[in-house]
């Protein structure tokens, strides 16, 4: 009971993670690769509640920013006019999950722009960019963990339950898979793949790339599981009353492989999203404009950047909590997995 | 013997067949390095269909394979376009460089790994034990390249520590003592990332291992016989407690060497990482199947080390082995 409840805890903190970033649109003040020229760089602006003049005031605001005299990169705050920071207000035009085209946005401010977590080289807001990039980012993580799923699912069901020559051919190629360092084979994977492609393009190239490289571990655990179920009475049973082969697999078998799946989803994901952060950090992943977790990172590379303008960084952070998530979500699905065994032989020793 | 000689042919079979893979990669790709020169006018076609052919990338691949073992066989692991050289001096300088960083990484790893994996083994479950959970547990969920970046602004910002590269630019002029006073310096930021991204993996499972060996009765009976807690841990838990840490040092090597990767291009770090992140955005074929082979290499040749120090290790398996 007690790991059920943990799992609901991690599922439902997930769900709010993954919700924020799918409804970027909403939350996001600004669109994610519009330009403000005349403000690069610009550091976070801090939310007030009193003004310089010492009244407070009931109602958040901000103060925009311009450029210090005789600097091209140091802003001060224009306390002249507090910006206060309104909530579901129209702005620029977006599509909700992909589909329902609106307008309102959580937050922003009236004659003024709001940038909470600072702008990039070209003045974009880095809170946006964040949170369309997450789309991109988890997406990809989610859709590769799918096919190296799938793909594990397939493979490992055939070498598990056909055995023969079948198993041992398809089980010496996994372990060479497993014996290549994974960001290797990542590497070696994209290394042979067109490079300058759009960024749609880009991006399904990834998926399958990232898709294709991790499916041997997840085909040696369900060939384990496989292996184990097809000797199980019942599965015997109903082959003895004629079941075909695809009946067993696809009705007795292959939902036995489920827990495994499901844990092997939660470890899988957050490893994937890293892998196309890295991908795109190194240039090698979605590019520009379109916004992703890894090529946010990439002008940290100069160092200039890296020196002058520590914001620029946040971007890295952003993967944490995620992680923590999906960590705790996969610690909760093995000790489920546990409990489930146990559970298990503890009822055949009754028998 | 027959256990070691096995472990031996199933490593040479892996790169066998890592290097057809990574052939058979080659053969996917739709551009090569001369494809760049077909764009500019100045060069004619027959010029680059004639570097096509003086290197061979216009024969079938099983010939192409074939030639590139021969070239294996006399040391050159086939030709860099880009460097206009054999690729494996060029590879052999900076997997040395890769292996000094992943192999100081490890060693440092491994030693604060095991002694904190005992110590918490042994308070399980209390305070301590749990704060360290904790600890390794905030460590697991931070991004390795948030971890590198993060040492990097650090480092720039504090100047306490060099950033990038592995020699300061007054490195040949320095005496040998201030040499290595120069590498260890700028070797602290890499290894340090290195280290901590490895460390909770280590550590959770050496504090599983032992923990698993405290339970059992020769130890209970040990401490009946009121041996040192010391001598308890180290000279009895630690060996019973060995089989499942020597295969994970075999596994850690390749997460090292995957970490390595990513943290030698953020500090630039002059290993296999940035040449063969450089080969690829140049389409230096065989630099890239050169330094995928290497790579491979080290995490064969760590799971090699691990078989031979479990078979030094653990009796069972000598006995195993030995029999018909």
């Amino acid at each position: 009971m007690r790991v059920r409840r943990t799992f609901a805890k991690w599922l439902i903190i997930l769900g709010v993670l993954h919700g924020t970033v799918v409804s970027a649109g909403f939350f996001a003040p600004y669109d994610p690769v519009e330009q403000d020229r005349k403000s690069p760089y610009l550091p976070p602006m801090r939310v007030h509640l009193m003004d310089v003049h010492g009244y407070l005031h009931v109602r958040p605001f901000v103060y925009s920013q311009r450029l210090q005299e005789g600097s091209f990169d140091q802003y001060e705050e224009d306390t002249r006019e507090p910006h206060p920071v309104k909530f579901f207000l129209s702005g620029a035009r977006y599509q909700l999950l992909g589909l329902l085209p609106c307008g309102m946005h959580f937050f922003g401010a009236e004659n003024a722009r709001i940038y909470l977590l600072g702008t990039d080289a070209y003045g974009r807001d880095q809170l946006s960019r964040l949170l369309f990039g997450g789309q991109v980012s988890l997406f990809a993580g989610l859709l590769g963990a799918g096919i190296t799923l799938l793909i594990g699912l397939g493979i490992g069901a055939v070498a598990g339950y056909y055995g023969g020559w079948r198993d041992d051919l398809l089980m010496r190629v996994a372990e060479l898979f497993l014996a290549l360092p994974w960001l290797y084979l990542l590497f070696a994977l994209r290394a042979f793949l067109p490079l300058a492609v759009s960024p749609l393009e880009a991006f399904f190239l990834i998926i399958a790339v990232i898709g294709a490289v991790g499916w041997a571990r997840p085909a040696r655990l369900v060939r384990g599981v496989v292996l184990s179920a097809k000797e199980r009475d019942f599965v015997r049973a109903a082959r003895g009353f004629g079941a075909s082969n695809g009946y067993l697999l696809r009705r007795h078998i292959l939902p036995e492989t489920s827990s495994v799946l499901l844990t092997q989803a939660a470890i899988l994901v957050p490893q994937y999203v890293l892998a196309e952060m890295t991908l795109s950090f190194l240039g090698l992943g979605v590019p520009e404009p379109v916004p992703s977790w890894g090529n946010l990172l990439s002008s940290l590379q100069q160092y200039s950047v890296l020196v002058s303008y520590w914001w620029m960084y946040l971007p890295a952070l952003i993967m944490v909590p995620f992680f923590l998530g999906y960590l705790g979500l996969a610690s909760s699905l093995q000790e489920r997995e546990e409990a489930y065994k146990i559970q298990r032989s503890s009822l055949g020793s009754l028998t | 013997m027959r256990y070691l000689l096995r472990r031996l042919g199933h490593a040479l079979f892996l790169l066998a067949g890592v290097s057809v893979l990574a052939f058979l990669f080659t053969a996917l790709a739709p551009g090569n390095y001369f494809d760049e020169m077909r764009l500019n006018p100045q060069i004619r076609p027959e010029t680059v269909a004639a570097l096509r052919a003086q290197y061979g990338l216009d024969k079938s691949l099983p010939v192409r394979y074939a030639s590139w073992l021969g070239s294996v066989i006399h040391g050159d692991m086939g030709f860099s376009f880009a460097y206009n050289s054999p690729v494996a001096p060029l590879l052999l300088v900076r997997a040395r460089n890769t292996l000094l960083l992943a192999i100081t990484a490890m060693l440092l790893a491994w030693a604060v790994a095991l002694p904190l994996g005992v110590w918490s083994a042994e308070r399980l479950g209390r305070l301590p034990d749990r704060l360290l959970s904790w600890g390794t547990a905030a460590l697991l969920v931070i991004p390795d390249l948030a971890l590198a970046l993060g040492l990097l602004v650090l480092a720039v910002r504090s100047g306490w520590f060099p950033t990038g590269g592995m020699a300061s630019v007054d490195f040949e002029t320095l005496s040998p003592l201030n040499r290595l006073r120069d590498l260890a310096l700028h070797m602290i930021l890499p290894v340090t990332a290195l280290v901590l991204s490895s460390l909770p993996l280590l550590i959770r499972h050496a504090r599983a291992a032992v923990a698993d060996v405290l339970n059992a009765p020769f130890l209970l009976a040990a401490v009946g016989h009121g041996i040192r807690r010391r001598t308890l841990l180290y000279r009895y838990a630690l060996p019973a407690a060995a089989n499942p840490l020597i295969s994970l040092f075999g596994f850690s090597m390749g997460v090292l060497l995957s970490g390595s990767l990513l943290i030698e291009v953020v500090m630039s770090w002059p290993g296999l990482g940035p040449l063969l992140l450089e080969a690829i955005l140049a389409r230096d074929l065989y630099v890239v199947v050169g330094g995928i082979l290497f790579s491979t290499l080290f995490l064969v040749g760590g799971n090699l080390l691990a078989d031979f120090l479990l078979y030094w290790a653990d009796p069972r398996i000598r006995t195993e082995s030995s029999a018909p």
